[in-house]
This record gives C-alpha cells, structure tokens and sequence, in this order.
C-alpha cells in the first residue's frame, strides 16, 4: 500500500509538470509544422511569461485586490499578452528575414534571440529568482496508517484543468476556424497555400502567437508550482518540452501532449526512485534515444529524402 | 503613405511598448519574503517611449525609408574599388596572421601581468573556435555541446594529476586524445541525424557531460570541482617559488634571476601560444587536403557528395572528431592556467559563446575567427560597463549576422589552384 | 553489365515504380523515357542507392546490389547526375572535382599533413585528371571560379565532368538538357556520343527531349505510371501505337 501511495504521488507529480510541458511543446511543435525551424527562443517566450504573470500578480496586490479569481485572471492575460507579442515580434526581427535559407542560419538566429531574450529580463530584473506566491494552497491528502502520505493539491487540479481547457480549445480553433484550416493547409505545403491565396506571413505570425500564448499559461502555472522564476527559468524548460515535442512526433499537436505526459512521467520517477539530480539526465537520454530509433517520433508521419 | 501603413505602424509601436514597459519599467524586488513592485529609473522610460516612437516613424516610412537608402551614394570607401585578385588576398591574409603572431610573441615583455594572462585566456578561446570551425564552418555540423569536449580534455588532466601525478606535457596529448575519442563515440550515432537534430542532440549530450560532472562527487569533486592542477614545467624547470616535484629545479634558480611570478604567467601564454598556431596551422593544412575538401563538400550538399562516393558518416565523423580533439587541447591548456576546474566552466553558456565566436568571424574563416575570439574575450575586460551587457550584445550579434550577413564580417577566401594544361 | 529486374517501389500506398527492368550492354546508350511522374527519377534514386528499392533486382557487373548504400555504388563506378544541378557551389570548379576524386587520393590525414611523396603524387594526378576534363567541356579558364557562379550550361558541363573524373563504367544522367538552348543541347549531344566512343562509357539516360533521345540513344525504354510500356530501338519506339498514345500523343 505504501509502494502504491509513493508510486501514485510520483505518477501524479509527473502527470502535472507533463502538462505543462505540453503546453509550451505546442509552441515547438506547431513551429516545427509550419517553417521546419526550431525555434530556439521559445523557452525564453515561456519565462517571459512567467515574469509578466508574477509583476501582474504583484502589481495588483499592491492595488489592494484581494479576489484570488480577479487577480489569476487578470495575470493569465496579460502575460499571454506580453509573451505572444514578444513571439510575433521575434519572429519578425529573427526569423523571417532568414526564412528559407540554409537550415542552420535560422537556427543560429534563433539561438542569438534566446540569448538575447535571457539576457534582457536578465538586466531589467536582475539574476536573482523572485520568489512566486503560491496562490493556491490546500489539496486532498490520502494516507495509509499515516506514515507516507500522498497528496493531491488544488494547484495541481489546476494545471490538469487548465491544460485540459487549452488544449481542446486549440484542437477546436485548429480543426473548426479559417485561420485553423489555412494553419493546416500550411503545413501540408506552404508554397501551395500561398499560390491558393492563404497570406502565409499571417498564418507563420499567428502560429507564433498561439505558441506564445500558450507558453505563458504555462509559465504562470509553472511559475506558482514551483514557486519562484529566475532568467534561466525557460532554458532547461525549453529544452524538455522540445523533447516533448520531438518524444510525440514533431508537427503533431496530440503528439506534443503524449510527449510532455511521458516525459513528465519518467522525470518524476527519476527524482522518486534514483535521484533529482539524474532527471534532466533522463530527459535528454530519452531525446538522444528517441531521435536515435525513431526520429519521427511516436505520432508524426515520416519524411521522404527529396532529391 | 496609406492609412494601412499607419495602422502597420501604431500596432508595431504597440507592441513595442508591450514587450518592453512590464519587463523593463516594472521592477520585482525581493523585501524579505514579500515581493513588492518598484518603478524604474526615469530614463528607462523615457527609452520605452523613445523606442516606440522611432517603431512607429521606421515602419509609418518604411517604405521612403528604404527608398533614400537605395539611392544614397555608396557610403563603403572600399564598394567603388576593384576587388583584389584572389591569390593577392591570400598572401595578404597570411601575412596578417603572420604579423600578429609575430607581434603575440614578443608583447607579453611589455605589458602587466593581468593583461597577459587575459592573453592566455583569448588564445585558449581561439583554439577552441578554430576546432569549432572545422564542426560547424565546415562540415557545416551545428554541434552545441562543444564544450563538452572542452570539458573531457581539463578533467582528464585534473584526474590525472590528482591520482597519478602526470605532467601537463603527458596530459595535453592524453587528453586532446580522450576528448576526440569522445567525440567519435558520441558523434557515431547521432551524425544520421538532420543539421537541427544534431544541434539539440550534441546540447543535450552537453548537458549530460556537465550533470554527470556536478553529481559524480566521489571521482570529479561535483560542484567543488578540482584543485592543485600543476603548471607546466620546461624542461623539468618549475616557475614556482618552490620546487614541488623531485627531480625538478626552478627556473629563476638555474638562471640565476630573481624569482617573478610574471615568469609563469608568461610561459603558460607563450605555450598557448605555440598551441594555437600549431591547430591553425594543421587546421589550414587539413583545409587544403582531401578531408577538408569532403567536409565542406558535405556542407554543400549531401546528396552530391555522396553520389561521388563520400561516407556521410566517416566524413563527418572525422569533423566531429577533429573538432573535439582540439577542444581537448584547449581544455589542458585550460585547467593547467586556471589550477582548478569545476562544472561551472563547461556550462551552454560556453558553448554559445564559442559559436558566436566562430559566427561572427564569418563561418570556415581563420583570420576572421581569431579576430572575432580577440574581439568577444577582450571588449568586456576594456570597458566594465559593456561586459554587463556582453551577452545581450552576443545574441544581438548573432541574429544581426545571420539576418545582413550569414557569410560573417570575413568571408572563406577561396584557395587558388594553377592547373597545367593537359594534352 | 547492368541488368534490372522487376525493380518495384513503393512509397506508403503509392506504387511509384512497378515491375519495371531494363539493360545496359557495354558502351551502349540506353535511355528512360515516359511522361512527367511516369517514376523516371525514382528508377535513378533505386538504382544510385539513394532508395532501397521495395522489390526486384539490380545486378552491376554480375553482383546484385539493390540496397547497396548510395557511396558504395557510386565507387564501383556507377555514378549519376541530377535532375536539378547539384554542384557545390560555393566551392571552386576545381574543388568540385577534386571532391569527386576523393577515393582515388591519399585521405590518410597524416600522410597530409606531413606531404609524403605517395600523397603529393596522387594529389597531382587529381589536378591533371581534373585539368584534362575542364579542358575537355570548355570551363579550364573557369577553373578558380566559384561554381555557383558559372552560367547554367557550364555548371551542366561541370556536373558531367564531376562525374567523368570518378573514372566511371556506367554513368546516369538525369535529364542533362533540360534548361538548355539549342546550340547547347547539341554540343551535348556529341558529348554524350564521345563518352560512350572515346572513353568506352556506358550511359543510361532520363530525357525529355525527344529529338537527343531518338539521335544518340542504342536503345530506349519508355515507362508510363510507374509501368514498363516499350522498350527497343529508337526506329521501333518512333513507331509503337502505345509509345505514339501515351507520349507521343499527349504531348
């Protein structure tokens, strides 16, 4: 019963950070289906986000507003706001210009941003990790003869809920809107879209938007759960919802989910049963391996050479 | 100037203030356990505004803009002349770097001890660059886990020394060699890999190196790293003030000079020295060879390269491991001038700025490289104030260089070939 | 010396080439014609190595080699070109057949480095191998230009150079006329016909252009949706009711 309590808290735990990688892996994958780019910089949209969401906060307990609904939501716009403009603006300054060109001139550009990006709020907030108010407090506590005792909190519920909202919200916009149909057509052929008359500089800017935007949900779900954010937040983040991205087949937005729930899931083991330490070791080893075996991942489609 | 253009204008003008008044004008400070909000300095916002106004006016006149820019004259002093003949410029370029060398060595006599030690530390970024630009210049690999090897070739020669006393002339070929062993172990399976595959594979196998470093604690130390790495020695002659090893005598003793802790700074930057030219060099020759020929043949295009019969993985494979034998070079040199290593210095920090290092010199150039690793490592030792804002200038850097000019400030000269007409 | 049977390949649902087989006798000019998408390029892919074919066999000089890795083929002398130029450009001409040579050279790095007379000796017959075959398709003036920089017949005469340099029994070229004019599509031509006479070259040929296929071909195949459809002299092609259909015709 205790091994069960242990292995279900630690399921949960990695269920939770899973989905909250899916959320920043849109970002990478969606981009990913579009311009076959990595977009480097996203890890660093996500921690902007972050920071929007914990200034809002601040800001408006300053203010005196005290309504925790009030204060979440106000703070989830604005930092999608912040983080999705950043995204349009990157990828106006960075990325189109170099939009075509040899596969490594964008990916460098990309690197330049999110070192670029890292070193702003580096400057603007200092290197220091701010701390993050847990706004949502409590849980369940489930316990056997009280020794171990494994909890469920609400701010966990939270991440479900939420990324459960986005992520049908966004299959929705994809698969019923305009934009969504022509997102697809894009990604099927950008150079055919085009001649059919889809404005593909509109559809490119959108799909960084939605990724944007979803990154800073994330970051202010992150922010809270782990309780503070610092300039590096997003590097190491990036990196794993990358993995998520490529773990579930790049370009596949169900893919991306799988992906972060998986990686979520063998993290949180890692830190349960060997080491926190060995986590990210876990991470990119799963990454290494899966490119290694199957690079398509486990739900995208292959790629045929073109000669 | 149509009313779309403004509107194009007032949204870019927008979101510049989006994106720069929460982050820059709205400070978080830390109060004990609270948090609290302070504004910024005046001028920053005064910048905010500024910065949105000068949006709005480029894109409102975008077009005019670009216009007046097309029709001013020239401003290049050097656009209106013809451009040197190829060989000329070859021979010019060697003489460059002929000159600086030459320069390199004598200048250390002249100046303080911090200056030269700083030195040592720009020749071991060239090295490093230069290895670097085999891998990505190139071969066109993107490798971000360069460091990696940087790391591989320090540690082996701390472990040693720490558990079998060998000397930095026994380490530096014993560790370039581990690091290129390394690099074709880790480089064997993943140069299938697609150019952006690679680059997230090789920083994560980066990462991996690093990790596996902070937590090994029984064999590297982990975050406390390791200490008492020796210094060269010349010919059994130590520079220090005492002699450390049996066997060994001083260097100021056999030459009958006062001792000067200036001695060692020097030495250590002269071998660097001598390093550095020696990987230039093999590096230029190895450009001319048919290795190097394959390997930019590959960054060209793949598909042709092996139509004519190259092994994608062997071609590559020697790349990646030239590049990491050099980084295990660099590596040496590193720990034996620093005396002690830790984890902190292989971070993807490193390897980043070894990239823009070698992405600014303009990709596959010597003497742009060695100049662009002059520039990045001494500009912030100059002016305090810039080395705040040296990353933040490197990233710029790198996007403005891919955006105007992904060739780097000096391009590849071609090498020059008389052929002999064949009857 | 090249014998293919039955080759079949198949992309996911997509039969792209399906049964289709052909021969090519010692210095013989054998061409691959068929309407555009007929599966031409993928019949080169299967046969250079870039694809493993799903069915048939591809037999060179008496050993079967279908699915033989794509460098491997092209150093037993079966060497291609590209629908589309494939140079390096921003190498020079030279450089792109010194490349080209690579197996013939010393790759020893060592041997390199220290410039052993073994390696100096075969560095120089590179060059005048490569000197011979500039002089031969006109560019030896060019010789130092970046290739990327060459108008498209020379980079075309290049690209067939690259190959000639490998010292080839068997060479393939995808579509060598397209893009050019007239006068050059001639020059080509004799090209082509002096490979085969003079250098005892075997060549198997992918054209749309139907005035240099009947000239200088021995032999013509014409495929059709992936499918053999005729194969003969070019006389008899000129004259076969389905060829006249689904080609002929439609153009």
């Amino acid at each position: 019963m205790q091994d069960l309590l242990y292995f279900s808290q630690q399921l949960i735990n990695g269920l939770t950070i899973g989905s909250a990688y899916a959320l920043i892996a849109i970002g990478y994958t969606m981009v990913y289906g579009i311009i076959g780019m990595i977009n480097f910089a996203h890890g660093e949209i996500y921690m902007i986000g972050a920071y929007t969401a914990l200034i809002a906060i601040t800001g408006l307990t300053a203010l005196g507003i005290a309504w925790l609904p009030l204060i979440l939501i106000v703070a989830l716009l604005c930092a999608m706001l912040v983080s999705s403009s950043m995204g349009w603006a990157v990828e106006r300054i960075a990325y189109r210009p170099v939009r075509g060109r040899h596969r490594l001139i964008p990916l460098i550009s990309a690197i330049g941003m999110s070192i670029f990006l890292q070193n702003y709020v580096h400057l603007a907030q200092g290197s220091r990790n701010v701390g993050f108010p847990a706004l949502i407090e409590g849980g369940f506590n489930f316990s056997a003869d009280g020794a171990f005792e494994m909890s469920l909190s609400y701010m966990q519920i939270t991440i479900f809920v939420t990324t459960l909202v986005c992520m049908t919200a966004l299959s929705l916009f994809i698969s019923r809107s305009r934009t969504g149909r022509a997102c697809r057509a894009v990604s099927q052929d950008l150079g055919m879209a085009s001649l059919l008359g889809i404005d593909t500089n509109r559809i490119i800017s959108a799909t960084f938007i939605i990724g944007a935007a979803l990154a800073a949900v994330a970051g202010l779900l992150l922010g809270m759960y782990y309780g503070s954010v610092d300039p590096l937040f997003g590097f190491i983040a990036g990196l794993k919802a990358f993995t998520a991205a490529v773990l579930g087949g790049i370009g596949s937005i169900p893919g991306a989910m799988l992906g972060g729930l998986i990686l979520g899931v063998s993290e949180s083991m890692t830190s349960g049963y060997l080491s926190g330490e060995y986590k990210d070791v876990v991470s990119f080893g799963l990454l290494i391996l899966i490119l290694l075996f199957k690079p398509t991942g486990l739900l995208g489609k292959p790629e045929v050479e073109k000669i | 100037m149509t009313a779309n253009n403004y509107r194009h204008a007032l949204f870019c003008a927008v979101v510049t203030l989006i994106i720069s008044f929460p982050i820059l004008g709205l400070n978080l400070e830390a109060k004990g356990v609270k948090i609290t909000l302070t504004g910024a300095q005046t001028s920053t916002y005064i910048a905010i505004a500024l910065a949105a106004v000068a949006v709005f006016v480029f894109q409102a006149f975008r077009d005019s803009f670009m216009g007046v820019l097309g029709k001013l004259p020239n401003l290049n002093p050097l656009a209106g002349r013809e451009p040197m003949e190829q060989s000329k410029r070859v021979k010019l370029e060697s003489w460059i770097l002929t000159g600086i060398v030459v320069f390199a060595l004598f200048w250390p006599f002249l100046v303080s001890r911090g200056s030269v030690d700083l030195a040592t530390l720009v020749l071991i970024y060239i090295m490093l660059a230069l290895g670097l630009n085999v891998v990505v210049g190139l071969a066109g690999l993107l490798d971000l886990g360069y460091v990696a090897f940087y790391a591989v070739g320090a540690y082996t020669f701390a472990l040693l020394s720490q558990y079998t006393g060998i000397s930095f002339w026994m380490a530096l070929p014993i560790g370039a060699l581990l690091a290129g062993v390394t690099g074709m172990i880790l480089g064997f399976p993943v140069l299938r890999l697609r150019g952006d595959y690679l680059a997230i594979v090789t920083l994560g196998f980066g990462e991996i190196i690093r990790i596996l470093l902070n937590n090994w604690t029984s064999l590297t130390g982990g975050p406390n790293g390791i200490g008492g790495i020796p210094e060269p020695t010349l010919f059994g002659m130590e520079f220090g003030r005492r002699v450390k090893e049996e066997g060994n005598t001083s260097f100021h003793e056999t030459f009958g000079i006062a001792y000067s802790g200036e001695h060692k700074v020097i030495f250590l930057y002269l071998i660097a020295l001598v390093l550095a030219v020696i990987t230039a060099l093999i590096i230029r020759r190895f450009m001319r060879m048919p290795v190097g020929r394959a390997w930019e043949a590959l960054r060209e295009d793949e598909i042709a390269a092996r139509s004519l019969g190259l092994s994608r993985t062997a071609v590559k494979l020697s790349a990646f491991t030239i590049g990491a034998f050099f980084a295990g070079f660099a590596g040496t040199v590193f720990a034996s001038k620093q005396g002690f290593i830790s984890p902190e210095s292989f971070v993807f920090l490193e390897s980043a700025i070894i990239l823009a290092i070698v992405v600014l010199g303009g990709m596959g150039s010597q003497l742009g490289v060695i100049l662009a690793a002059i520039a990045v490592t001494i500009l912030p030792e100059l002016a305090r104030e810039f080395s705040e804002y040296r990353m933040l200038i490197f990233g710029a850097a790198m996007v403005l260089m891919m955006v105007w000019r992904p060739q780097g400030l000096l391009p590849v000269r071609r090498i020059q070939i008389t052929l002999k007409k064949q009857e | 010396m090249l014998d293919v049977q039955n080759l079949s390949m198949r992309f996911g649902g997509l039969l792209a080439v399906d049964g289709v087989s052909l021969d090519v006798q010692e210095r013989e000019i054998v061409s691959i014609i068929g309407p555009n998408g007929a599966g031409k390029t993928t019949v080169f892919n299967c046969l250079s190595g870039f694809y493993k074919p799903t069915g048939g066999k591809v037999i060179f000089e008496g050993k079967e080699i279908q699915g033989t890795p794509d460098y491997k083929i092209s150093r037993r002398g079966m060497v291609r070109t590209f629908q589309h130029v494939r140079l390096f450009t921003q190498m020079t001409v030279v450089e792109n057949l010194l490349v080209a040579q690579h197996r013939h050279l010393n790759t020893n790095m060592l041997a390199g480095l220290f410039g052993t007379p073994n390696y100096k000796e075969r560095e120089q017959s590179a060059l005048d191998r490569a000197a011979y075959w500039l002089e031969r398709v006109g560019l030896l003036d060019l010789a130092n230009r970046d290739a990327g920089n060459l108008a498209y017949g020379q980079q075309r005469r290049l690209e067939i150079a690259r190959c000639m340099v490998t010292e080839p029994k068997l060479l393939m070229l995808d579509e060598p006329a397209a893009g050019l004019n007239p006068a050059e599509t001639k020059e080509l031509n004799q090209l082509i016909v002096s490979l085969k006479e003079d250098y005892n070259v075997s060549v198997v040929l992918i054209e749309h252009d139907m005035s240099l296929v009947m000239d200088i071909s021995d032999r013509i195949n014409v495929i059709n949706q992936g499918k053999p459809l005729a194969s003969g002299t070019p006389e008899e092609i000129r004259h076969n009711d389905d060829v006249i259909k689904a080609y002929l015709g439609e153009a």
